[in-house]
C-alpha cells in the first residue's frame, strides 16, 4: 500500500512536467492552429541550456535555481525568433506543410544539439536545497517530486490567472475560439501569435530544465516528449489547459503503474488509454469539434488531371531508363534505385491515403514496419521461401491497417492524425519491447532473397516490377470507381452521404489498401536489407513518408514518386557528405515548405499550364507581325 | 396515392420545440411550399425529413415505408433526392465527374477498383447537365463555379437516383432573379413530366407564389396554414406574421406619436 503511495506521487511528479510542456502546445495550437512539432525540441534545449548553465557559469552552489529562469526565457526567446523568422510565413499554408516545416524544425535542433552538447548523455547535479528525500508512509520521496507535484497546479492558476484576468489573456482566449473575429476587432494578429508562441516556448524550455535534477539530458529527449505530449493535448482536447493538466495526469499516473503491471508494454498502455477515449470522446475530455473541415484543407479544390500525351513518351523513356539502367550505372547506383522504388511504393500508398483520402496519417510507418516484420518472420521463423513470404508483408500491413483504421475513420483533422500516430509507436514499442518474436533492438537478421533474386541486379528488377507494378495500380484505382468515391468523401462528406456513400466504411477500405501496399513496401525492404529494425516503424520513418508526398506535392499522382526519389537522393548525397545530414534535410525542407507551398511537381505543372496558356498569345502575335 | 406522408412530427432542442406536430401529404405532381420566419422550423423539418436529424416523435413515410432511424444515404437509396441550403458538391472534381460519381454510386459501384470512374454513365451525366443547362461547364471543377451555377449543378445531383420525391432546401438562395425563374420553372417541368412530387422551403415569395401547388406556413415550429397560394395569400394569420399584425407599428399609432 505505501509503495503504491510513493508510486502515485511519482506519476503526479512527472505529470507535472508533462503538463508545463503539453500546456505550451495546447496553447500554441489553440490560436495559431498550428500543431508544433518542434515542441519538443524546445523542451530538449530548455535541458541542454540549464545544464550548461549549471555546469559552466560557475556561479556555485544554488545556481540550478537561477539556471531554471534563465534556461526558461532562453528557449522563450529561441522560440520568439523561430515565430518571427519562420511560423510567421506559414500561417495560411495548409496544416500539414506547417506541421513539416515544424519537423524540419526538429532535425535542425536535433543535429544542433549533436554539435554543441555531444552525443552523450549529460547528467545535471540534484536540486540544490531540495537534494533530500522525505518520509511519508515509510516510503522515502525525493524532495525534489514534491516541488514539481506543487508546480503543476501552481502553474495553472498562473495560467488561469493570466487568461481570465488580464486584457492580453483575454484576446488569447477570443482567438482561441474565432480568430478571424478577432482579426476583425482590429487587434493584431502577428504580435498576438508572438506573444502566445513566446509563452509556449517558455513553458517548454521551464519543462525542459526542471528534468535535469531528475535525469539524465540526451538527444533523444524531443521526439520521446512530444509523442507523450501529443497524447496528452488529444486526450485533454487540442487548445484546453485545463484537459491537458487532466490528462498529464491520467498519461503520468498510467506510466507510474503501467510499469509495475506490464514493465513491457507501458507505451502499449499508454497509447491503448488514447485509442480508447479519443473513439469515446472524439475532441478529447475537455475538446470542442474543430469547425474546419480537414480534407477541404488537404484539397483546396485541385482537380486531378491525366497527363498529357506529351508525358506518356516522357514515361516510356523514364522507363526505359530503369530497365537498362543495370548498364549504365554502378552496383551503388542500382542498390540506391532500389531503395528509392521501395520508398516510392511506400510514398505513393501514403499519398492514396493522405492526398486521395484526405487522411493525414503520422504513422504510416507502422504499415511498413509490419509487412517488414510480417516478411521477415514468415522467412526466418516459419522457413517460407521468399516468394511467399514476400506475400506475408502486405497481409500483414492490411490486416495491421484493418485493425487500427477501424479506430481512425472515427475521427477527423489533426485528431486522426495523432491517433495514426499513436498505432504508430505501438507498433514501434512492440517491435521494440517483444524481444522473444522480434529481437528487439537487435532486430531479425539473415533476412535473404531466395537464389534468384540475390543478385544486386536480379533484385533491382524484383523491386521494379512490384513497386512499378503497384504504383501503376495505385494510379489506377486513383481514376476508378473506388478513388473517385474516396475523393467525394474528402471533399464533402455530407455530400457524400447525401448521395448514399457511407464515407467511412469507405475510408476504412482505403486505410486497408493503403496498409497493404506500405506493408508490400516494407517487405521489400526486408529483404532487401536483409534484416529488419525496429526503425522501420518509427517517427522518423513515418515522417520521411510525408516529406516524400509532400515535397512532390500531395495534389498530383507523380508527386509521391518524384518526391521519394529527390529526398531519397538528398539524404543519401548530404549523409556521404557530412554526419549532419538531419540538418541540411532539416533546412532544406523549411525552404521548400516556404517557396512551394504546393509541392514541387504541383508547382512545376502550374507554371507549365501558365507558359502554355501565354504561349498561343505570342503565336498569333507573332502571325500578326 | 401518396408518395410521402408526415404525421405528428416533433422536435425540441434543450426543452424549446422546434417543431410541434407537423402533418403533410404529398402526391405525385405536387409542388408544397414549406414557409415561414426565420426559426419557424422549416430547417428542422426538413432536416428530419432527409435524415440528418432524428425526429423525438411522430413518423415520415416514403410510399409507405418508414424513413425515421435510416441515415441519409439509405433515404437517398429508397428514391429521395436532396439539395442544400449551402451547396455542397465536390470540389475537386469537375462538374460532369460529379454527376458521374452520384450515377456510379447509384449503380452501386463506387467500390469498383477496375473500371475507369471517368467513362462511366457519361451520357447519362451529360443528359442530366443539359437539362438543367450546364452542359456547356461540364469539365469546369466545382471549385471555380458562380454560385448560381452550383444551385443547378445540385439540381442535377438530386435527380441522379431517379427519385420520386425532391427535397430542396431554399433552391434559389443566392441566385439572381432571373435564374430563380428559369430554375424554378426548370424544376416544376421536370416534377410535371417525371410525375414526381417536391417539396422546398424557401424566402422569396414571388418564387413561392409562381411554382407552389399548394403551400404550408410554419410560425414557431407550428403549422399556422395549408392551402392552394391563393388561400395562403388571402389568411389573415400569415398576413399577420408576414407583415406583423399592426399592433406595434400601425399607422395610426405612428400618427399618435407623431
Amino acid at each position: 500500500m505505501e509503495f503504491l503511495f510513493s508510486q502515485f506521487l511519482t506519476g503526479l511528479a512527472s505529470a507535472s512536467s508533462l503538463f508545463l510542456v503539453a500546456s505550451g502546445l495546447s496553447i500554441i495550437f489553440g490560436v495559431s492552429r498550428i500543431v508544433n512539432f518542434a515542441h519538443g525540441s524546445l523542451y530538449m534545449l530548455g535541458a541542454y541550456i540549464a545544464y550548461s548553465l549549471v555546469e559552466h557559469s560557475g556561479l556555485g552552489g544554488g545556481n540550478f535555481w537561477i539556471a531554471l529562469p534563465v534556461a526558461a526565457l532562453g528557449v522563450a526567446l529561441l522560440g520568439l525568433l523561430l515565430e518571427v523568422t519562420l511560423l510567421r510565413k506559414i500561417y495560411h499554408a495548409p496544416e500539414l506543410l506547417q506541421l513539416l516545416a515544424t519537423f524540419g524544425v526538429v532535425l535542425v535542433v536535433q543535429d544542433a544539439v549533436l554539435m554543441i552538447w555531444g552525443p552523450e548523455d549529460l547528467l545535471g547535479p540534484r536540486a540544490p536545497g531540495l537534494a533530500g528525500a522525505v518520509r511519508l508512509f515509510h516510503q522515502a520521496i525525493p524532495q525534489y517530486d514534491l516541488f514539481l507535484i506543487s508546480l503543476g497546479p501552481v502553474v495553472l492558476a498562473l495560467l488561469w490567472l493570466l487568461f481570465h484576468r488580464t486584457h492580453w489573456g483575454t484576446l488569447v482566449r477570443a482567438a482561441t475560439h474565432d480568430r478571424d473575429m478577432v482579426a476583425a476587432l482590429g487587434v493584431n494578429q502577428a504580435s498576438l501569435f508572438t506573444g502566445v508562441f513566446t509563452l509556449g516556448a517558455l513553458l517548454a524550455g521551464l519543462g525542459g530544465a526542471l528534468q535535469l535534477p531528475r535525469g539524465a539530458v540526451s538527444h533523444a529527449m524531443d521526439l520521446q516528449i512530444i509523442v507523450e505530449v501529443f497524447v496528452v493535448v488529444v486526450i485533454g482536447g487540442l487548445g484546453n489547459v485545463f484537459g491537458a493538466f487532466l490528462a498529464a495526469i491520467i498519461i503520468g499516473e498510467l506510466n507510474a503503474f503501467g510499469i509495475l503491471v506490464f514493465p513491457q508494454m507501458t507505451l502499449v498502455l499508454t497509447f491503448l488509454a488514447m485509442a480508447v477515449i479519443l473513439v469515446v470522446r472524439p475532441w478529447g475530455l475537455r475538446g470542442k469539434p474543430q469547425s474546419l473541415a480537414h480534407g477541404a484543407a488537404v484539397a483546396g479544390g485541385r482537380v486531378l488531371r491525366r497527363l498529357p500525351p506529351a508525358a506518356g513518351k516522357a514515361f516510356l523513356l523514364v522507363a526505359v531508363l530503369l530497365l537498362a539502367l543495370p548498364w549504365l550505372g554502378s552496383g551503388y547506383a542500382l542498390n540506391v534505385a532500389t531503395e528509392m522504388a521501395i520508398y516510392a511504393l511506400f510514398a505513393a500508398s501514403l499519398h492514396l491515403l493522405s492526398g486521395i483520402g484526405g487522411m493525414v496519417s503520422f504513422g504510416h510507418a507502422a504499415y511498413f514496419g509490419l509487412g517488414s516484420y510480417g516478411a521477415a518472420l514468415a522467412a526466418k521463423s516459419l522457413g517460407l521461401p521468399m516468394e511467399l513470404a514476400l506475400l506475408a508483408g502486405p497481409l500483414t500491413g492490411a490486416l495491421g491497417a484493418l485493425v487500427y483504421g477501424w479506430f481512425c475513420v472515427r475521427l477527423s483533422g489533426v485528431y486522426l492524425s495523432m491517433l495514426t500516430l499513436a498505432f504508430a509507436q505501438i507498433t514501434y514499442a512492440v517491435a521494440f519491447q517483444w524481444s522473444s518474436l522480434t529481437g528487439g533492438d537487435n532486430g531479425i537478421l539473415g533476412v535473404w532473397p531466395s537464389h534468384w533474386a540475390s543478385g544486386p541486379v536480379a533484385f533491382y528488377y524484383l523491386t521494379l516490377v512490384v513497386c512499378g507494378g503497384s504504383i501503376l495500380i495505385l494510379r489506377h484505382i486513383v481514376f476508378s470507381p473506388f478513388g473517385y468515391t474516396l475523393r467525394a468523401c474528402r471533399d464533402s462528406e455530407i455530400r457524400a452521404d447525401a448521395i448514399g456513400i457511407d464515407a467511412r466504411h469507405h475510408r476504412w477500405l482505403a486505410f486497408i489498401l493503403c496498409g497493404f501496399f506500405a506493408g508490400l513496401a516494407g517487405g521489400l525492404f526486408a529483404f532487401f536489407k536483409g534484416s529488419v529494425f525496429p526503425d522501420s516503424a518509427s517517427i522518423g520513418t513515418s515522417v520521411d513518408g510525408l516529406v516524400m508526398v509532400l515535397l512532390g506535392g500531395i495534389q498530383t499522382l507523380t508527386g509521391p514518386v518524384v518526391g521519394a526519389v529527390i529526398y531519397t537522393a538528398l539524404r543519401i548525397f548530404v549523409s556521404t557528405y557530412t554526419d549532419y545530414w538531419r540538418a541540411v534535410i532539416g533546412v532544406v525542407i523549411i525552404l521548400l515548405v516556404v517557396a512551394f507551398p504546393q509541392g514541387i511537381v504541383a508547382w512545376t505543372a502550374d507554371r507549365f499550364q501558365a507558359w502554355r496558356a501565354i504561349r498561343p498569345a505570342v503565336k498569333t502575335k507573332e502571325k500578326a507581325a | 396515392m401518396i408518395t410521402f406522408s408526415v404525421r405528428g412530427l416533433r422536435k425540441s432542442y434543450g426543452g424549446v420545440p422546434a417543431v410541434r406536430e407537423m402533418d403533410l401529404d404529398l402526391r405525385p405532381g405536387e409542388i408544397l411550399a414549406l414557409i415561414g420566419p426565420n426559426g419557424a422550423g422549416k430547417s428542422t423539418c426538413f432536416n428530419m425529413m432527409t435524415g440528418q436529424v432524428v425526429p423525438d416523435a411522430g413518423s415520415i413515410r416514403l410510399f409507405g415505408r418508414e424513413l425515421i432511424g435510416l441515415k441519409p444515404r439509405q433515404i437517398w437509396r429508397l428514391g429521395v433526392g436532396r439539395t442544400f441550403q449551402i451547396t455542397a458538391t465536390f470540389a475537386s472534381l469537375t462538374v460532369l465527374e460529379n454527376l458521374q460519381l452520384a450515377l456510379i454510386s447509384h449503380h452501386h459501384r463506387i467500390r469498383a477498383l477496375l473500371a475507369r470512374a471517368g467513362s462511366l454513365y457519361r451520357d447519362e451525366a451529360l443528359a442530366l447537365l443539359r437539362l438543367v443547362g450546364m452542359e456547356p461547364q461540364a469539365d469546369r471543377p466545382c471549385s471555380i463555379l458562380a454560385y448560381g451555377d452550383l444551385k443547378r449543378v445540385e439540381l442535377a445531383l438530386a435527380l441522379t437516383n431517379d427519385p420520386k420525391l425532391l427535397l430542396m432546401d431554399e433552391p434559389t438562395a443566392g441566385m439572381a432573379p432571373r435564374e430563380r425563374i428559369e430554375l424554378m420553372r426548370l424544376v416544376a417541368r421536370i416534377v410535371g413530366e417525371r410525375n414526381i412530387c417536391m417539396l422546398f422551403t424557401e424566402h422569396d415569395m414571388d418564387v413561392v407564389f409562381a411554382h407552389a401547388t399548394s403551400i404550408m406556413v410554419l410560425n414557431r415550429g407550428r403549422l399556422v396554414t395549408r392551402g392552394s397560394p391563393g388561400e395562403v395569400r388571402d389568411n389573415a394569420e400569415v398576413q399577420a406574421i408576414y407583415l406583423g399584425s399592426g399592433a406595434v407599428y400601425d399607422a395610426d399609432a405612428v400618427k399618435g406619436v407623431a
